[in-house]
């Protein structure tokens, strides 16, 4: 373990930025710190760095406790939303900058800062100063200034926040690519979660905070521990109900906003009669025109998972075409389905009734 | 197009096409600098008196160049002026920082009275260095020059200071944190962060303070005139006594003097700080 947070607090006056959070990171993690706006994962990134001091708690790194340790004497190194080129320098100058206030003898320097300069492929931008680069080429050079000090851990701040969209996309293939290459340990913080997702080995979502849960991208999005994580990565359908069957290797929820009962395939161990959240993502809901049968529920409980309704909205994405299927009832399901064929692309219209149904494995029964 | 019988059809911004406009500009120029031409016109004017043309000459410069008491009056000025410009940038500089980075108690209180040498009448500040200088604190009659110019330029650091403080903090309120961040994080020291890179942001505005704090010591005459004392003449107040006996072709020709170099150091410290905001201003 190459960062353990014990109980750390922040308070800024009366705010509680950061809520007794505990927390590690092995060397070599991908690790990202991912929540809306306010959340307190940039002050726990900026505590990392030594920017900010918690108000409790220690911040260890290689098992050295860090609190007291002013920035500059941290094996860590930031990349600042802002990038924060050094206007007055070129881009081999700010490379360089680090290392010469290390003292490190000028031919070793020379070395490092052409080896980090083409890590980050702006070999033939040395010599240009940092207003004659776009957006993206000045990230670059803030990634290869932090980098060429090989700290134990790189800070990334929202990197990829001020790229445009194409720009983004590359950018986020590339900075995996460079993280496995120099197999340095990258912290980054995100509100956006596609970029916390695509890129991190591990992600700690926080809200107002603290910790809601830390997994892998795919355990936070089929597995998630809270409602707020469940609403908060992708897009879920949650119904309110309570439990009425919970069985070693079954459960069903009876919910007012569906007809028919909701059954999964495992138990919840939870109380009967527990309030609970049932969640249903869009795509693991299939829709099938209602001429045809009704669709049969699970062997064990035919009548469940199976819904009426009529689409309301669609919207065709290309690749994927989003509906809003109003049930009889009045509750609104978000269904998508892949357009996988290019004959049946074009999106049913509003207006068509159809079945929703869902296999017993798809619901995540949320207690609390 | 024909250029004449039709109306030039003339933009939104196009104000420089309309005669009004153009009379009042012109107007306004008469008005700002007739006077200054006139000044400069009569310093090569071949009579001893003031009103009549009679010919060009450089009479006058050569004069200026041989009346020692103008020489020293003018090396007066000069060197109270770069004292006071060099204490005042580094005094509004380090004020301007005070106030922008840290907070601290009477931090309002400061805040508030820094701008008062600005906002104060001069002739009261001249009053006020008088009876400080005369009473509280009297500056040493017989001390070796420069010395003897202490008194002078402690008045002028305290009402240029100020001016240095304005313009640094504003050119403060742009400068990103994250730069000193970036510096502190690549192992600068605090020092070190500040020297490295707030320095660098701040270089224009420490220029263009240290011009305004220059030409505002050269310029300065009432203020000097309450604390100087007899060997401590200034070019302002020199040319004062010459104009108490007449307005002689040879105050024209000094007062010239005065303002090309004012004019000159303008000038200068604009293109200095041109270029340098190009260059820090860049996204």
């Amino acid at each position: 373990m190459l960062i353990r947070f014990e109980n750390v607090t922040k308070r800024f006056g009366s705010f509680i930025a950061v809520d007794d959070v505990s927390l590690d990171i092995e060397a070599g993690e991908f690790f990202s710190l991912l929540g809306p706006s306010g959340c307190g994962k940039t002050t726990l990134l900026r505590m990392l760095a030594g920017l900010e001091t918690p108000t409790e708690g220690r911040i260890l790194i290689d098992g050295v406790d860090m609190v007291g340790v002013p920035p500059n004497r941290r094996p860590v190194n930031m990349v600042f939303q802002s990038y924060a080129v050094f206007p007055h320098m070129n881009v081999a100058q700010n490379v360089a900058y680090g290392l010469k206030i290390d003292r490190v003898p000028k031919a070793e320097r020379e070395a490092r800062v052409a080896d980090a300069l083409a890590l980050v492929k702006l070999s033939e931008f040395a010599h240009r100063r940092p207003d004659q680069l776009s957006g993206g080429q000045r990230q670059r050079v803030a990634l290869a200034r932090a980098l060429v000090k090989r700290p134990k851990v790189l800070l990334l701040d929202e990197p990829l926040s001020a790229l445009d969209a194409k720009l983004r996309d590359a950018m986020r293939g590339e900075l995996a690519q460079i993280q496995r290459d120099v197999g340095v340990t990258f912290v980054m913080v995100t509100h956006d979660q596609d970029e916390a997702l695509a890129m991190a080995s591990r992600c700690a979502l926080m809200n107002r905070g603290t910790l809601q849960q830390v997994a892998t991208p795919g355990d936070l999005y089929e597995y998630p521990a809270n409602r707020f994580v469940a609403d908060f990565i992708g897009t879920i359908n949650l119904f309110e109900g309570t439990l009425s069957v919970d069985a070693p290797d079954h459960a069903a929820v009876t919910t007012p906003a569906l007809d028919a009962p909701i059954h999964v395939d495992h138990g919840v161990t939870g109380a009967t009669d527990a309030k609970v959240w049932v969640g249903v993502r869009p795509e693991k809901i299939a829709m099938t025109p209602a001429s045809g049968p009704r669709p049969t529920g699970p062997a064990a409980m035919p009548q469940a998972n199976v819904t009426h309704g009529t689409i309301m909205t669609s919207a065709y994405l290309g690749a994927v075409t989003f509906y809003d299927v109003a049930t009889a009832g009045g509750t609104m399901i978000k269904v998508s389905a892949p357009n996988g064929t290019r004959s049946a692309s074009p999106a049913l219209p509003a207006g068509t009734a159809v079945w929703l149904h869902w296999a017993p494995d798809a619901p995540i029964v949320l207690l609390g | 197009m024909a250029l004449f019988g039709k109306k030039r059809e003339s933009g939104p911004l196009d104000y420089a096409g309309r005669w009004s406009l153009r009379l009042w500009v012109a107007g306004v120029m008469l008005f700002l600098y007739l006077p200054l031409a006139s000044l400069i016109l009569f310093s090569f004017n071949d009579s001893r008196r003031t009103i009549r043309w009679e010919g060009f000459t450089f009479d006058w410069y050569g004069k200026l160049a041989n009346d020692d008491a103008l020489i020293s009056a003018f090396t007066n000025s000069l060197t109270i002026a770069a004292i006071s410009t060099l204490f005042s940038v580094v005094l509004g500089a380090m004020s301007a920082i005070a106030l922008w980075r840290f907070r601290f108690p009477g931090k309002g209180l400061f805040d508030g009275m820094i701008t008062l040498p600005i906002v104060v009448p001069e002739i009261c500040m001249g009053v006020a260095m008088l009876v400080f200088f005369g009473t509280i604190m009297p500056w040493p009659r017989d001390l070796v020059w420069p010395l003897d110019l202490g008194a002078i330029a402690i008045a002028h650091i305290t009402f240029s200071f100020p001016f240095v403080t304005v313009v640094v903090r504003a050119r403060l309120a742009s400068f990103n944190r994250e730069m000193e961040e970036a510096a502190r994080d690549l192992g600068a020291g605090e020092l070190r962060a500040l020297w490295d890179v707030l320095l660098p942001h701040v270089r224009p505005a420490l220029i263009s303070g240290a011009l305004l704090a220059f030409t505002l010591s050269l310029d300065d005459f009432v203020i000097t005139f309450f604390t100087a004392g007899p060997n401590t003449v200034t070019f302002p107040v020199k040319i004062y006594s010459m104009v108490r006996f007449s307005v002689t072709p040879e105050v024209n020709a000094a007062s010239t003097v005065l303002m090309a170099i004012t004019v000159a150091m303008t000038l200068l410290g604009m293109k200095l700080q041109g270029a340098d905001i190009a260059r820090s201003e860049a996204p």
